[in-house]
Formats: structure tokens, sequence, C-alpha cells
């Protein structure tokens, strides 16, 4: 067993979990923050993703004890109160979603790319989500909402 | 995952010590090769041993015409540094097709090496530029470095600090990714350095290994051309259901043309 | 309300937000209180007798409550998983039905044959348990892959059977065939295999039993496309525990493609368990779990021979085809091959005559049953395969030969050769959108263009039709179903006029708690803020049959349109009362009650409010409230179709195929959101092109799956593909109230071949004239090389 002290969207929570646990677990079973999604055993899938120290990563490929002290965001803490983060915003304008499993993790995966590119090609968002799979959309209206998110979010101060 | 104890030393003498301490302790980078095999239970560790908390391990330093790069530097970093843009650009684009954005974001050269998967790219640019593992105690040539399937010349209780990586003079990599897992197929690394023409191929076998018939013919004439004709044995190849061997020995010609094309733009 | 919210508005999706905040609830979710966990112990090996099961140390092991086995399935009672259709020979004799137990028996039939559950306090004292647990085997011969199960002398699943066919049917006519055959001026063959695919929704599957035992009752959280069928099934067949003490909710679920379409022991097995151990029981699948459990779709070999007279019309076709079913039949297996594949055989074509054989067939493999399409994709993709064989061979060009052979606008209604009546479209309305999309006649431009680039070019064209809104109930049944296919709705008006539909239909990405309300909206005139749509729970719906079969909307739309009409007319007579007028005088439009030609109204909310306060009210004719459930039995299939066109450049140095352009043309009837639909076509295309290019479940004979994880099944990224052109054109469906047709499986039915046939025009300069799916870099390598060795 391992005492972690995870900070978590702005708040700090310290729990003994076996030291064995990954950070998704930690997240979704501890936390109870469900929004963060399991779609695979091998790391491929990217439903897990969420923030460590501003950088996209998969939560099932990390332990929860690599995670004390690094500041975390899931996609619970992508909203300003009622107000969707213009990623999430531009995600439902562009019907970029369909049953919504794999979307916390794009969401996540999107924001990362267009804080660090602001104008990110088309090229270059289909290769940034190679580590995202959806089996919905056919990544059409995925492609389109992470564009127009990125647009959205070099306008919004946040 | 089997239970372990998690340790998060601040120095490489600590993680050195306790690597001695253990003898079924492994050790923990990013862990983007170690977390996958942990959960298939591929790996059962007594002891999981941090790297991250070891500040000396995390910058990419230049000094004169050659880059030192941390062990716990990001492909991510990798990727985006512009030193490393600046001296050896195939190395940056290298590290900009590795696994995946989220895999970039945490997954470590030093990680990466020293766990010495067939299909990892960095390994067929470390023996092209003919880089150099720096290790607690040691400087190791890339090329004696890699010794086969998931095996190093690491001893083990040997930490990997820093990869030193010279300039080149021309240089570039050309990977066929496998179209699920993102690994190479098969992955060409050609480059002209002081050292020469060298080709290194990762992916195809059971470890990066060098083309010498390749090497020959650009060393006379550094065109695509000069590599017409040059095929790599099937019989040494590894075959899965994305590729047969016959298939990865044709891919190593077409990637070894497109590197040698590529490193003339 | 901002802007118009009925038929044919493209309104933000309602459920969205939820998704969006991390706040969806899937299955795996729900941690009930005192929540145990199990996890199965499968078979490792295709086929093997079970000697022996020490399970001494796991039941010993830490955390352990319980650990099951199939003697204790046996002593239960349980029944075994059912086959939801039967389907009988040519001589009339029943398909083979094999036994299904939910915990092995005796012989484990496939790799990931559930051989012992394990019920634990945690997920990983559960998963250490099963690795203590020691299973003598005995390895039998297998029949790993459908090649080998049709040979003579293969080892046999089910040796009672003697043989591996589970049926051998046929449909059309066959003298009359062999006439149109006689006659032929041409005749064109190809031998060709539809690959079988796992379907790999995006959240595995999962269940959550719960048994109550003051109350004697079952729940049961389940990622279901269907949860009153489970319940049917559960209370008929498996569980033996009556309607009334079941519960089944399937809460958000992510994504289902078919593969939740069906009754999977797990389901049974957690509630269960849940009575043994008087905890809830959660199972959630791995992924690799999920591999060698979930039941995979397609897996087809066959021959095909199209004869066509002087001019290139078709005279015949004539089909014998081999189907895969798995070990066992899963809930809808049998329908598959049979009435959602050779049913569909004429495509949009006039086919004088065609006889089709089809052979089911058991192999030592996971089952095989509905993946999206199912049977249709197999349909489309031998008939326009064997169409652009026919216009190779016969040097025509291949547009010119579908229009020649397509049905004409006034032959509807058309009566196929196999069995279905088409009742409209207009096939050469779609052709020509497409064509005019892709920029038909600018094609040989771009492969010059290509050419100059060292690439090869080619484009792809399929003209396909199918058959969904699934179905009519007496048809279905005489064909063999054991459930009737009708769709149930409740529109329940409140008091203040707000409007909760209870449907029987399930979202799981398409999007119904928008177009439902869509619906309410143009019919009540109620904003679609004002209505909740509830799904997937068996305690607040009526009944439902579920989403499969691109149904929702056209069977479980109109069982909401027939529950609306009585809605409607009983607010008639209540408006009649208030107005002072006769009912007969009384019109409903625009949200309002009106007396006819004049500016007497009452809003349909007045209505509503006068329905739960009757206080001025005719109480002695009308009850009070304003609800009404309503039964929808469709009176056809619907029939949508359309042109799907594919540009693929090909590196010949590598083989890797680039699908550069997609443009597809559609009739899906009315468009009720045309974001939604659009957003369909899209999904569906991705797994269409993904079963062309990239994706097989591939056995080797022993029955191992070699590539059952992520790693190694290769589905499309985002990398994978480019933007598609969609385009529609509707022709209303003549026999639901809404003319809508459906449009959840034209991708994946439509695009398979038109991705095959661009490889192949592609590749046709250089010889290539056969090549199968998936269209791998390394096969498609292969085969210029060999057209070079030549």
């Amino acid at each position: 067993m391992a005492t972690v002290t995870l900070r978590v969207n702005r708040k700090t929570h310290t729990i003994d979990v076996p030291t064995t646990t990954l950070l998704v677990e930690a997240l979704r079973d501890t936390l109870r923050l469900t929004g963060t999604h399991v779609g695979c055993d091998t790391s491929q899938c990217g439903a897990c993703t969420v923030h460590v120290d501003g950088r996209s990563v998969k939560s099932c490929t990390m332990l929860a004890v690599e995670a004390a002290g690094a500041e975390i965001t899931t996609i619970e803490g992508m909203a300003n109160g009622d107000q969707l983060h213009p990623m999430q915003a531009a995600f439902q304008e562009h019907h970029g979603l369909q049953c919504g499993f794999c979307t916390p993790g794009m969401v996540m995966s999107a924001t990362d790319l267009c804080t660090r590119k602001p104008n990110p090609s088309e090229a270059e968002v289909r290769h940034w989500l190679e580590g995202n799979l959806c089996r919905c959309t056919g990544y059409h209206n995925i492609v389109k909402a992470v564009r127009a998110g990125g647009e959205a979010m070099k306008g919004a101060k946040r | 995952m089997k239970d372990f104890e998690f340790h998060r030393p601040s120095s490489v003498a600590e993680a050195v010590a306790l690597l001695k301490d253990k003898p079924d302790a492994k050790l923990l980078s990013g862990g983007q090769s170690l977390l996958p095999v942990l959960k298939l239970d591929l790996a059962e560790p007594s002891d999981l041993i941090s790297l991250a908390g070891i500040k000396e391990l995390t910058d990419i330093r230049v000094d004169g015409d050659k880059l030192a790069i941390g062990a716990l530097v990001t492909h991510a970093q990798v990727h985006e540094s512009a030193a490393v843009q600046k001296l050896v650009p195939a190395l940056a684009t290298l590290a900009g097709w590795i696994g995946d954005a989220q895999v970039r974001n945490r997954g470590t050269i030093g990680g990466s090496i020293a766990h010495a998967d067939p299909a990892a790219d960095y390994p067929a640019a470390l023996v092209a530029l003919g880089a150099t593992i720096a290790t607690d105690r040691r400087k190791i040539p890339a090329e004696e470095f890699f010794k086969g399937l998931f095996e190093t010349a690491l001893e083990r209780d040997e930490i990997v600090t820093a990869v030193h990586v010279p300039a080149a003079k021309r240089a570039a990599y050309e990977k066929f990714a496998h179209r699920a897992s993102k690994f190479a197929v098969v992955g060409v690394m050609v480059a002209e350095t002081a050292q020469g023409v060298r080709v290194a191929v990762t992916g195809a076998g059971p470890s990066v290994f060098r083309v010498l018939a390749m090497e020959t013919a650009l060393a006379k004439s550094f065109e695509p051309d000069a590599l017409a004709g040059i095929t790599v044995p099937a019989e040494d190849l590894m075959s899965d259901t994305e590729a047969s061997a016959a298939y990865r020995a044709h891919l190593v010609g077409v990637m070894a043309k497109r590197a040698v094309q590529s490193a003339l733009r | 309300m901002s802007g118009p919210q009925g038929i044919g508005a493209p309104v933000k999706r309602k459920e969205d937000r939820r998704f969006l905040l991390g706040k969806g609830q899937y299955t795996d979710d729900i941690i009930l209180p005192d929540q145990s966990y199990a996890t199965f112990v499968r078979s490792q090996h295709a086929h093997a007798k079970i000697k022996n099961i020490d399970s001494a140390a796991a039941k010993a092991a830490p955390g352990v409550l319980a650990v099951l086995t199939g003697e204790d399935v046996a002593a239960s009672q349980l029944g075994g998983i059912p086959c939801g259709w039967l389907v009988k020979s040519k001589d009339g004799s029943n398909m083979v039905e094999p036994p299904h137990p939910a915990l092995v028996q005796g012989t484990a039939r496939h790799v990931g044959d559930p051989i012992v559950m394990i019920v634990a306090e945690s997920k990983a004292a559960a998963k250490a348990a099963a690795a203590l647990v020691d299973i003598d085997y005995d390895v039998l011969p297998a029949a790993g892959r459908l090649a080998d199960a049709i040979k003579p002398g293969a080892p046999v699943v089910w040796p009672d059977a003697k043989t591996n066919v589970c049926f051998d049917w046929h449909i059309g006519d066959p003298a009359k065939t062999d006439a149109a055959f006689e006659k032929a001026a041409h005749v064109v063959e190809l031998e060709l295999t539809n690959n079988r695919v796992a379907p790999n929704a995006m959240e595995p599957r999962a269940a959550n039993g719960n048994y109550d035992s003051a109350n004697d009752h079952f729940t049961l959280y389940t990622t279901s496309q269907n949860p009153h069928l489970t319940r049917l099934l559960l209370a008929a067949f498996t569980l033996h525990v009556p309607e009334h003490k079941l519960r089944i909710i399937a809460p958000d679920v992510g994504g289902g493609f078919g593969s939740k379409i069906f009754h999977y022991a797990e389901e049974l097995l957690v509630l269960w368990a849940s009575k043994r151990v008087g905890r809830p029981v959660k199972w959630t699948s791995d992924r690799s779990e999920a591999f060698i459990s979930d039941a995979h779709g397609r897996d087809h070999i066959s021959k095909a021979q199209l004869a066509l007279d002087a001019n290139h019309k078709f005279l015949g076709l004539r089909v014998h085809t081999y189907a895969n079913m798995g070990a066992y039949l899963s809930t809808f297996a049998p329908a598959v091959p049979t009435y959602l594949y050779a049913t569909l055989l004429s495509g949009p074509y006039d086919f004088p005559a065609i006889y089709a054989e089809v052979k089911a067939v058991f192999t030592n493999t996971v089952a095989v049953d509905a993946y999206r399409g199912a049977g249709r994709p197999e349909a489309s993709y031998l008939l326009e395969r064997l169409v652009g064989h026919a216009a190779r061979q016969l040097k025509v060009d291949p547009i010119e030969l579908r229009r020649k052979n397509l049905i004409q606008p006034n032959q509807f209604p058309y009566q196929t050769q196999v069995a279905l009546q088409y009742d409209i479209g207009d096939y050469q309305a779609t052709l020509d959108m497409a064509l005019e999309a892709i920029d038909y006649k600018g094609f040989p431009a771009r492969r010059k263009a290509s050419e100059a680039k060292g690439k090869l070019r080619g484009i792809g064209i399929s003209t396909y039709i199918e058959a969904c809104g699934i179905a009519p109930s007496a048809l279905v049944g005489a064909l063999g179903a054991r459930a009737g296919l009708y769709e149930a709705a409740t529109v329940r008006v409140h008091p203040t006029g707000s409007v909760t539909v209870m449907t029987g239909t399930h979202s799981h990405g398409q999007g119904h708690e928008t177009a439902f309300a869509q619906l309410i909206n143009e019919r009540l005139g109620v904003a679609i803020e004002n209505v909740e749509i509830v799904h997937g729970d068996t305690d607040r719906i009526p009944f439902g049959m579920g989403t499969y079969g691109s149904r929702s909307l056209s069977v479980g739309g109109s069982a909401i349109y027939k529950a609306v009409d009585k809605i409607v007319d009983k607010g008639k007579k209540i408006a009649a009362h208030l107005l002072e007028a006769n009912v007969a005088d009384i019109e409903f439009k625009d949200g309002n009650y009106r007396v006819v030609g004049t500016d007497r109204v009452k809003a349909f909310g007045e209505v509503a409010f006068a329905a739960y306060v009757p206080h001025n009210y005719p109480i002695d004719s009308v009850e009070p409230g304003l609800e009404e459930n309503a039964f929808y039995d469709p009176k056809n299939f619907t029939f949508p179709g359309g042109t799907h066109l594919v540009e693929v450049e090909i590196d010949p140095e590598t083989g890797v195929v680039e699908v550069v352009d997609v443009a597809i043309a559609d009739d899906v009837g009315v468009i009720v959101n045309p974001m939604i639909v659009d957003g369909q076509a899209h999904g569906g295309l991705a797994q269409g092109i993904g079963q062309a290019l990239f994706e097989e479940a591939i056995y080797d004979e022993a029955g191992q799956l070699v590539n059952g994880s992520f790693l190694n099944y290769v589905m499309p990224r985002a990398a994978d593909l480019p933007s598609f052109k969609v385009g529609n054109h509707a022709t209303a469906c003549t026999h639901n109230p809404i003319g809508v047709k459906g449009v959840g499986e034209v991708g994946a039915i439509g695009v398979p071949p038109a991705v095959i046939n661009a490889v192949l025009d592609a590749l046709a300069p250089l010889g290539v004239t056969d090549i199968s799916m998936p269209a791998t870099p390394e096969k498609v390598w292969r085969a210029i090389q060999q057209a070079k060795g030549a």
C-alpha cells in the first residue's frame, strides 16, 4: 500500500491505495472521477488521457505514485463552472462525439495540441490524434471540432 | 500487476545503490514500455525505482557540435528542442514519430534505449549517428550498446544517464510504422557524419543492425540510386501479422532509399 | 428555443453536455454499495476436454468470495444461452442447435470459452485468484478457420452433429436461374471472402448484477443495445426469473455496432453469482478478453456467377456461400447470412433470376453474429465486386454497366427474386450526385498527376441497397424469428406541457435524445429543451426490442408518432370542450388547437394543463391525464441505398493504399437531423474502410486468435482517413409515418466494395485482377510483385 497525495482539478486528495494502482484506477475507483475511461489494456486507445503538468498522458500507463506532486487535470476539471471549455464547446458544436466514450480522452488530447500549436492544420490534427481511437465518428467531425476549438482557445482567457 | 515497493531516489548514486541492494528491482523512467509489460504480468519486479526525481538527468545540453540528451528527456522534448532541431534535425523528426502524442509526452530516451525494444525508433538513429550512451560508470558506443532482443550492454545495476549525439553532415530517418502499435515495422536512419556514412535499421530484426553494403555504396555516391540492387536477407528478420520477413526485407531497401532522398533535401 | 427544432433542423445534441463534462454514466462507472468483482478463467485452447479443475488455491486466496464452474451452473439449472432465430435447411430439417452452457461443461469449444468464474472483494483479488486455478486440459483437434472447417475430415466442433454444417439453406428459383445462365451471352465468376472482423466498440462490455433478497428482485446494469430483449431471454431461457422480478438497466453505452445486442453468459452469471454471494457482482471486460468473448462479424467464403445478355443486361445471379457461425449460435447468428444477406443479393439491380445457397458452418472460434450492417455488407460486397469484375472482363464502363441494370424509378414497388419488395428509391439520382461530388470527369487528370508522383490512382464505385427498419413481426416470424420486432413508446405530457418520452430503442451514440425530441417538437410544437427521452431501463419503459438494423427512428420513431397521434386526438376532444366546438371542427397545427377557420385557439400547453386539472373538462367521455402508449409494427423493411465512390492512391513500392477521397450520396429517406445523419454516415464509412483496408480477426489453424489486442488488430485512426463528402437525396419511405429509412449502417454496407474496386482500378494497369479484404500494404505489394512476375 502507498499513501499518495494527488492534486486533481485544483484540489488535493490524500489516498491510500495499493502501490500497483494505476493513475486511472485512482481517478476512477478512488476519487470517483469516472469521466476518464478505459478502452484497452495495451496503452493504445487514449480514452484514459488526462493532463499531467499540462501535457496529455495516458493515465492507464502511469502509476498513481508517479503522479504524486503533479498537477493533474481530468475532463471533469475542464469546464469553468457551467461554462464549457472552448474545446468542449467545439466538440458539441461540430458533432465531434457520438457515444461519448472516447470523448474525454479526445478533448484532453486536443487541448494539449492546441495549447502548444494554436493553429494546427488538418494533417497535424490527424497525426496528433494517433493516440486516440474513436469507433463512432470516423474522425471527420472530431478533426473539425479540434481545429475550431483551437481557434476558440486563442480568443478565450481562462 | 504483482505488488512491488516503490522508490524515488533523488540522485543517480542513490538509484545505483538501490539497484545493488535489490536484485529483482527494475528502473522506472517514463514507464511507457515498462507499465504495459507490468500490466500484462510479463515482468514481476520486487521493487520499482523511479528516476523521475533525479533532476540531473532532465536536460538537453549543447557541447560544441554535440548534443548531450539527459536520460529523462521525453520524446516530445527531443522533438520540440530547438537545439536538436538545429544540430540533428533528423533526430527531432524521428522523436515526433515515436508511438503517439501521449507516449511522447511521458516516454524518455533513456528508458526507451534501456528497454531495447526491437521495434523502437531511437536505436536506428543512435547507431547511424555514432552516438555514445553515458552511464553512471562509463560511455558505451551505441553500436555496442544494443546487444539483441530486449538486450543491452548495461550491467544489472547500471543506469543510463545521457545520450551524446554528434551533429551529422546530413541524416534522415524513414519509418514504416505498424498501423496498430505505431512501432517501427521497418525504420531506417541514414547518416553521414565525421565517421562516414552509416545505415542503421530498426524494427526489421531482433535488434538494430547496420547494412554495410549500403554504407559502402553511399560512401561512394550519396544518391538514392546508389542503393539499387542492394538487398538484406529475409532469413534473420521478424515476421508478424503486419509484415512478413520478406516484406520487411523489401521495406528496408525502400525506406533506405527514401531516407537518402530526405537527407538530400 | 432558438430557431427551428423540428424535422430537418441540424440542432446540437442534448446528450453532449454530460459526455463532454465527463458526467456520462457507463456501466463500469457504477459501483454499488458492498460491490464485489468477477473475473473469468477462459479456455486457452480452441477445443479441449476439461479433465480436471483444481480451484483449491483460488478458493483460499485472499478476498475470494466464490469460485464457480460449469458444475455449479448445472446444479443451479441455469438455462443455456439461447439462439433467437431458427433457420431450416433446404430439406426442411431444423438447423443444428447445440447447447451453450454459461460456463463450460465438459468441453471448451473456443479460445475464450469461460470455464471458471471468480468473485472477490476487488478486481485485483479476483485476477490474482484466477491465476491460481489449475485446469487440466485434454487438447482436441480444432476447426480454427472457416476454410479448414469445411474440408472433408476436418475436426468436428459438435460430434453429435457429425458435421460442421449448422444448416444448408437456400433462396430463389434454381430452375429459373439455370435457364437464365443457359441463354446468357456472358458469364462472369468470382470467388471471394468477406473478412472476419472484431466490432471493438470503444467501451468494453460490462455487467453488474445485484440481487435484493429482501424483495427477491434482480437488477442488472449491462452494456446492452436492447435491455428488454435481455430481460426476455433471462426470464424465459436462462435465469428463469419472471420479468417483474428483473430490472435491466443499460445506462450510457459506449458504442455497440451490433456486438451489444446479444445476450451474453456474463449477464446471466453476475446475477446468479450475486444471489449466491449476497452482494452485487460486477464484471468488466478487458480489451484482450473482449477479442475472445464478444461476437465477431462477417467471415464468409463465397462463389458468385453473373449471367448477362449480349447487351450487358443482367439475366441471373448464382451464389454459394459458407458462413462462419463460430462454436455456439449467438442470438441473431443464423439470421445474418440468410435473411439479412441472401435477401439483399438483388442489390439495386433488376435481376430476372437469382439463386443463392448458404451453408452455415461451426468452427472452434468465438461466435459470429451481427456487426454493423450484418449480412448486408456481405451482400453488397459480393455483388459490387462481381459487377466491377464484369465491367473489367467485358471492358465496359462500370458506371454504364450499373446504369443499364439499376431498377428504374417507375419500377417501384419492385419485387425482387429473393423475397423483398422495395417500396421506393431513385438510384440514378444518387449515382449522379456522387459522380458530381467526386468530380468523376476530372479523374483521368488526377490519375495522371498521381502517376507523375510515382503513385497509382484508382477510383471505385459501389451502388448499394440495404434493408433496415427491422422488421415486420409476422414476416420474420414466418422466417424463424423467435421474437416480434415491433417497437414501443410512451409519450407522457406533463401538466405544464413538457414531455417525457419512453422508448424501447437504445441510444449508444446515435443521438436519440435529440432526434426523438425533434419528433415531438415537429408534432406538438414543444421545444426540445422541454422534452426528455428515456431509454435503457426496463422499469421505466413499457417494452421495446432495442436498437440494431438501423431501426430506431423508422420503427421506434414511428411508435412515438403513433403515441403522439393518440395524444393529439385526445387533446382535440379536450380542446373541443374548452372551445365549445365540435371535435370534428378542431385542427391541431403548430402547437395550437384551433376551431377551423376561426381565431379561437387553445395552446397545447393549456390543453395539457386542463387534462391534469380537469375542472372544466369533458370528464364523462374523456379520462384525465395526457399520456399514451403505442406499439408500432412495421409493414415492410425500409430500403436505404445510394452510391459510394472512393479514390485511392497506392504507393507501388510499399503497397500502402491511401484513401484520398470519399464521396457518397445516400437515400436514407426523410432526414430528421442532418448533422446526426452525416455523423452516422462518417462512422459507418470509417468501419467500412476499416474492413476493406485494415481489419481482420486472424485465427490460426489451431483456433488461436493471433491478433487479439489493439497492438496488432489494426483499426483506422485519424491519420488513416480523409474527410468525407456526404450527400443525400431523399425519397420518403412509403410505409412509415415519418418517411425515414435509416442511416446507421449505410457506410459499412456501401463502402467496402468501392474501396476494393478502387484498389483494383489502380492496380489494373499492372494486370492485377483480384485482391481480398483487408487490402493491407503487404498484400497489395505482393499482388504487384506477382503481376510483375507473371
